[in-house]
């Protein structure tokens, strides 16, 4: 029956509203010095629906996370438009959260207070701001571990409470940028279906940036492939048919995932070995 | 080390012992001065230095000096260290103010500042402000730089993180740069502490009427070696209490710090 209403929701995915639309990005840096000016991405045109968990897979330094930044407005294309939910984004895209690679979490604010941060630049009541995020550590397993720092806590502790401190908000719209992959393997596939537990219960609209194939197939409805850097775009879309729920660790093993990995994987291969010779070149000169 | 403190003391006593031996008339015979009093005059005896000491504190006529260095110490590391935030964040977060103060902050930081003593003194008189100010110039440049160099090394995942999370730019100053800005400040406390206290004493040495570098000025004037090891002696003592307390302070507020070994002996 589930599988049923899957299969339904992807054949209907064209008459879903759009809740991030990339026309003709492109993004062009000023170089430094000789360097000369550097293009990483162009002419990208990609549609999100709303409600769905898109991921963008590409070889590593392909301008992944510079459509990211376009889609948070923290970053403005040098050409196109981006809209959200059908309106042009100006400035700071408010209906997103975002989740960094990176560490983003306040050091000299507890795993609590770095929860709630979020309310309380909106103003929310202490008390109510501390009891919502009391709530939404124990709801990503940090039940107790509200008074630590950032620095006391592993790198999966952190990433929960940065899980938390982006859902806390109820963002539409979720941006990841490779949010696990600085955690162990047996971390990451916990984090991954914690992710999706998640997500399933109000279904936001995901960008989730990765170069783990296996990743962004196991989570996602649609897989975007992007070519290799510079001037990037989308070579490849391949919409993900696997039944939810998914257990990311056991859904790797089904035919179906084998069969579709192999076809992104073969549409991919040109575009990383590609990148790869880009970067050891760049390294000899 | 075991017994590390009592070794520490041994040392203190040791060295105390020696002085005493060597200063003292009647125990060694003269080597180098023909007249045997001449050491004590030169580098005093401890035994008459510790009973200096004794007699200030039993007789409570120290306390309202040492009063009086505290008030200027602290007063210009706080107002040192306010100034030094505030201009610190205020250049570090404006590229364009930065830009046009630089040489002056380097010049200023260039100049020797002791020589503004004899001003400050024409300026605010001989009470505890000309200290304060001259405590204030040292302070400033210590915390001010500190400020600057965080300010600009704010990470800045961080920073888009909490624009993100719907900061503008009035709560990035709140929930970034000033608690950022504040950890560097803390990191420099000891030096901040300790340049206040130097400005303090020094202002009082050079002209003023309380306040222990003041007394030692008052015993120099009057060939007393004795009391002006003895208010040395007080003045390192009183700098030791007020490192510790720094030091409680600073463990308090950057409990969020890494430190280098997180674990515990069991």
């Amino acid at each position: 029956m589930a599988v049923a209403v899957e299969n339904a929701n992807i054949t209907i995915r064209h008459d879903m509203t759009v809740a991030v639309e990339f026309a003709n990005i492109t993004c062009t840096f000023a170089g430094r010095g000789a360097a000369g000016s550097y293009t990483a991405v162009k002419d990208v045109s990609l549609d999100i629906g709303e409600g769905e968990f898109v991921s963008i897979v590409g070889p590593t330094g392909c301008g992944k996370s510079t459509l990211l930044n376009v889609a948070a407005g923290l970053l403005r294309p040098s050409s196109g438009s981006i809209r959200i939910a059908g309106e042009p984004l100006v400035g700071i895209n408010r209906s997103a959260g975002y989740m960094f690679q990176a560490e983003a979490l306040m050091p000299w604010r507890t795993a609590l207070a770095n929860v709630t941060a979020g309310l309380e630049l909106r103003g929310v009541a202490r008390d109510a701001a501390r009891r919502k995020g009391g709530e939404w550590l124990e709801r990503v397993g940090l039940a107790g571990f509200g008074d630590r720092y950032p620095h006391q806590l592993s790198g999966g502790m952190r990433k929960r409470t940065a899980l938390a401190q982006m859902l806390i908000l109820d963002p539409r719209i979720m941006l990841m940028d490779e949010p696990f992959s600085a955690l162990d393997i047996q971390t990451r596939q916990m984090m991954e279906n914690e992710l999706l537990e998640l997500w399933s219960q109000d279904r936001k609209s995901v960008i989730f940036i990765t170069h783990d194939l296996e990743e962004a197939i196991s989570l996602s409805d649609r897989v975007v492939v992007l070519s290799a850097g510079p001037a990037t775009r989308p070579i490849g879309e391949f919409v993900i048919d696997l039944p939810r729920p998914r257990d990311v660790s056991e859904i790797r093993h089904t035919a179906r995932f084998v069969e579709l990995h192999d076809r992104i994987w073969h549409s991919m291969k040109e575009e990383v070995l590609k990148g790869y010779k880009q970067t050891r070149n760049r390294v000899a000169s | 080390m075991r017994f590390l403190r009592l070794w520490q003391a041994l040392i203190l006593f040791g060295i105390f012992a020696l002085w005493q031996l060597l200063s003292s008339p009647d125990i060694l015979p003269p080597v180098v001065w023909d007249n045997p009093h001449r050491a004590a005059f030169f580098f005093g005896e401890p035994v008459k230095m510790f009973k200096v000491i004794w007699v200030w504190f039993s007789e409570g006529a120290i306390y309202q000096h040492l009063w009086v260095t505290l008030q200027e110490t602290a007063l210009a590391f706080v107002i040192g260290s306010v100034l030094g935030l505030a201009v610190g964040l205020w250049l570090g977060l404006s590229p364009m103010a930065s830009a046009l103060f630089d040489p002056y902050i380097t010049a200023m930081n260039a100049m020797p500042r002791v020589v503004l003593a004899p001003i400050f003194m024409v300026w605010f008189g001989l009470g505890i402000w000309s200290k304060v100010a001259l405590g204030v110039t040292l302070v400033f440049f210590i915390v001010f730089f500190n400020v600057y160099q965080g300010v600009k090394e704010v990470s800045p995942v961080v920073l888009n993180n909490v624009v993100m999370l719907g900061a503008n730019r009035r709560q990035l100053l709140r929930y970034v740069y000033l608690p950022s800005a504040t950890s560097w400040v803390f990191s420099s406390l000891h030096t901040a502490v300790g340049m206040a206290f130097v400005g303090a004493v020094v202002g009082e040495y050079l002209g003023s009427a309380r306040g222990v570098g003041y007394l030692i000025q008052q015993a120099e004037g009057a060939f007393d070696i004795n009391t002006v090891f003895a208010g040395i002696l007080v003045l390192t003592a009183f700098a030791l209490v007020l490192d510790f307390v720094v030091t409680g302070a600073e463990r308090r507020l950057l409990v969020w710090r890494p430190t280098q070994s997180e674990t515990e002996r069991l």
